[in-house]
């Protein structure tokens, strides 16, 4: 079995633990949400073993490179980030409905990877410009902070869905957590999901320095990124600050993830010098 | 510090520091829908003669240079700059008080507290728990009461600096943009195979700026991987004062020289224009092309003019040479002669094709299901191969930014700065234990100035553990 083929099949493990985490919030069962923990955490383990393979095929090839090259490689990385983030907020805050709103967004990322005729898994050799030792901490820093942001979207859509009625004792609204906690872990999100995006526009600028000879160039992606960093930045000093909280946060927090899509994908349809996450 | 000045009452307010933000935010997108720097023919072309002009009047062509967009960031930081002079003299007491002071009324307000019955009288427990403090937390204080004691403990106090370490750095960052725009440059310089520059064209202004010393490129060369996609450019250079070589160093993309707080990168290459042998003009001519069928795995010749559709064996559609190129381009690099043509499958979108006489499987990189090359004897007749005839030039990218390195130490000060302010609190914690009958009553409650779900976990932890002390 190829490293393709292993993924392709992690779309599927996503799926079903998307399935059953949210036909357990529906239903009040808990037999479907432990089933969930289980295969979610199974899809993740394979997850990383395909991102392993692929990295290992790459030097079997000869091409000798960390998987994090193109779209397709991305996008399973970005679905490992949202499975390790989401994993952790399971075993920290056991807040297991979470998950109806986190794995969706891996088994779409991941089916986006395996379906569009637009993504190809084929290993391609490194171009020059991407041949550099700041490719991984580039990458890595940047999608764990794209996977907290969808992590803290999925929240906020909780945070939205919830505040039709707050109050209610039963039903599938009852089931969700509190307003002040899901807002809590919004914030919590954000913040973590902020330093990586720093850290990661930061490796990336001294990246383009060493390879292009300027630490900024306003390039659309680099520009695009920055404009996300300006929406986060104004959610945390709207709410440190001007006490801003709840749907306001909520609102903000999607606005963000709306411009980290941008930055992902959208960017690729725009001319310039990042063109190769395209392929 | 209150301080009436209105123009300081304005930049201290935060619905400054979101309204720019968010203007920054908005007006950047600009500058990505609008490629920057290019042609203005092209722009006149694209936006005609009225939007062209207002376009022109706003800086839209190079608009994060704009004095408009300049403006917002210099704003930016003057808010940041007076929020937070404002905001450090009361912080500043609140890290470095005369004397810290613990309240016991300021605990007791708190909504979460942990409460529990414990064996063994106040003064058993006293040592165990402060040692327990003394080991999570650092500085405590224990307070005598009638029938027991009040322990207070805190740490990370000075965690209350963290974002004035984030915005020292964002100052740090505009500090060392500012050095570099002053006194340094961006420039180019493209040197064939065996020559030499004491001088580069700058970017911005094209003029001419003197290095001080030579650079000499004594080879270039590319390699490819057998996709045909690029794998290496490298440059050979010395860098050469009074003549005197000084040092030598092979430069690839990611891999610059440094000299005298100048650096060279590798940035594009090119083939010699004078010296490349005329291309063969043959678009009046027959020429053989390969079509090897993916599924199959057969190779066809066929014979092939421009301008006649050609039928793909195995019914993969028609394929129609348009065009002969001397001097193509792909994706900016320069590939030398090539044929165009037009694919068209039975089923999907035509779609353009480009067949580079230098590289025969650069259609591979296509992965289409027909693989086209020029076929091979057709090759060599127009375009022999031979290394030594084609001459490169290396495209240098020569820059000196003395500012870098403070840019550098405000990207590290940035990072400190940001866990600092997300993940670490001042954090305070109150213990209180009081006699009851042979046994004790201990209250636990907890404060931090930020991330109060994690405290509340954090004295629900202490509880349990302090419960189970003995």
């Amino acid at each position: 079995m190829n490293s393709s083929q292993l993924l392709s099949f992690v779309t599927f493990m996503y799926g079903f633990a998307a399935t059953f985490y949210i036909a357990a919030w529906i239903f009040k069962q808990t037999m479907p949400a432990k089933l969930a923990r289980w295969v979610a955490i199974a899809g993740i383990l394979m997850n990383a073993a395909g991102f392993i393979l692929r990295w290992k095929e790459s030097y079997d090839i000869g091409y000798g490179h960390a998987p994090l090259s193109n779209m397709y490689e991305s996008l399973v990385f970005f679905a490992l980030t949202i499975g390790i983030i989401y994993l952790f907020i399971e075993i920290r805050y056991k807040a297991t409905v979470v998950g109806a709103f986190a794995t969706p967004i891996a088994f779409l990322a991941m089916a986006y990877a395996s379906l569009s005729p637009n993504v190809s898994d084929k290993i391609q050799p490194l171009i020059p410009a991407l041949k550099s030792n700041w490719l991984i901490a580039h990458v890595v820093t940047c999608f764990f902070g794209y996977a907290a942001f969808a992590v803290a979207f999925g929240i906020s859509i909780m945070y939205l869905i919830k505040s039709w009625a707050p109050d209610k004792e039963s039903g599938i609204l009852a089931r969700l957590p509190g307003l002040n906690d899901l807002d809590e872990l919004t914030h919590q999100m954000i913040m973590f999901g902020f330093l990586f995006l720093s850290i990661g526009i930061i490796t990336g600028a001294v990246w383009a320095n060493s390879a292009w000879g300027s630490y900024w160039s306003w390039d659309p992606k680099e520009t695009w990124s920055l404009i996300t960093w300006f929406v986060y930045a104004t959610l945390l000093h709207a709410r440190t600050m001007r006490g801003w909280y709840g749907k306001r946060i909520a609102y903000l927090s999607i606005i963000g993830f709306g411009a980290v899509l941008f930055t992902y994908f959208g960017v690729n349809y725009l001319p310039g010098l990042h063109s190769y996450g395209a392929v | 510090m209150k301080n009436k000045n209105p123009v300081w009452k304005f930049f201290v307010s935060v619905k400054l520091t979101v309204f720019l933000l968010l203007s920054l935010a908005a007006t950047s997108v600009i500058g990505t829908i609008i490629p920057q720097n290019a042609d203005p023919e092209i722009y006149f072309h694209k936006f005609g003669p009225f939007l062209f002009r207002l376009f022109e009047v706003l800086d839209i062509f190079d608009m994060y240079h704009a004095w408009w967009f300049q403006l917002l960031l210099f704003l930016l930081i003057t808010n940041i700059v007076v929020c937070s002079i404002d905001r450090l003299s009361a912080t500043w007491k609140l890290v470095f008080p005369k004397k810290i002071m613990f309240n016991l009324a300021r605990f007791e307000k708190l909504k979460n507290k942990e409460a529990f019955s414990i064996d063994g009288l106040p003064g058993e427990l006293e040592d165990k728990y402060t040692s327990f403090a003394a080991k999570k937390f650092g500085r405590q204080q224990v307070d005598k009461t009638g029938d027991g004691f009040v322990l207070f403990a805190e740490k990370w106090r000075w965690a209350r600096f963290g974002v004035y370490i984030v915005h020292a750095s964002v100052i740090l960052l505009i500090i060392g943009a500012i050095i570099g725009s002053l006194f340094g440059f961006e420039g180019f310089a493209n040197i064939p195979e065996g020559e030499s520059v004491d001088s580069v064209r700058l970017r911005n202004s094209g003029r001419v700026q003197p290095l001080g010393f030579t650079i000499h490129n004594e080879d270039f060369d590319i390699s490819f991987y057998d996709t045909g996609a690029p794998k290496e450019f490298r440059s050979s250079l010395t860098i050469l004062e009074n003549g005197q070589p000084m040092l030598k160093k092979d430069i690839i993309v990611n891999d610059p020289l440094r000299y005298n707080g100048i650096s060279i990168y590798m940035a594009s290459y090119g083939e010699m224009a004078p010296e490349k042998q005329a291309e063969h003009d043959f678009s009046m001519e027959i020429i053989h092309l390969n079509f090897t069928i993916k599924s199959s795995g057969m190779v066809y010749k066929r014979k092939a003019e421009i301008g006649k559709p050609v039928n793909i064996p195995e019914g993969n559609g028609t394929f129609t040479l348009t065009a002969f190129n001397p001097d193509a381009e792909f994706r900016g690099q320069n590939i030398g002669a090539a044929l165009a043509g037009t694919l068209s499958p039975v089923q999907g979108e035509p779609m353009e094709v480009l067949l580079p006489l230098h590289f025969p499987n650069f259609d591979k990189m296509r992965r289409g299901a027909v693989v086209i090359s020029v076929a091979d004897q057709q090759k060599e007749t127009f375009s022999p191969m031979k290394k030594e005839d084609v001459r490169y030039y290396s495209g240098l990218e020569v820059n000196r930014d003395p500012g870098v390195w403070v840019v550098y130490s405000g990207f590290i000060i940035m990072i400190v700065g940001c866990f600092i302010t997300f993940f670490m609190s001042h954090q305070q914690i109150c213990i209180e234990v009081m006699r009851k009958g042979n046994k004790s009553d201990v209250r636990i409650m907890g404060i931090a100035n930020k991330n109060k779900i994690g405290m509340r976990r954090q004295v629900e932890k202490f509880a349990k553990h302090l419960a189970n002390m003995r």
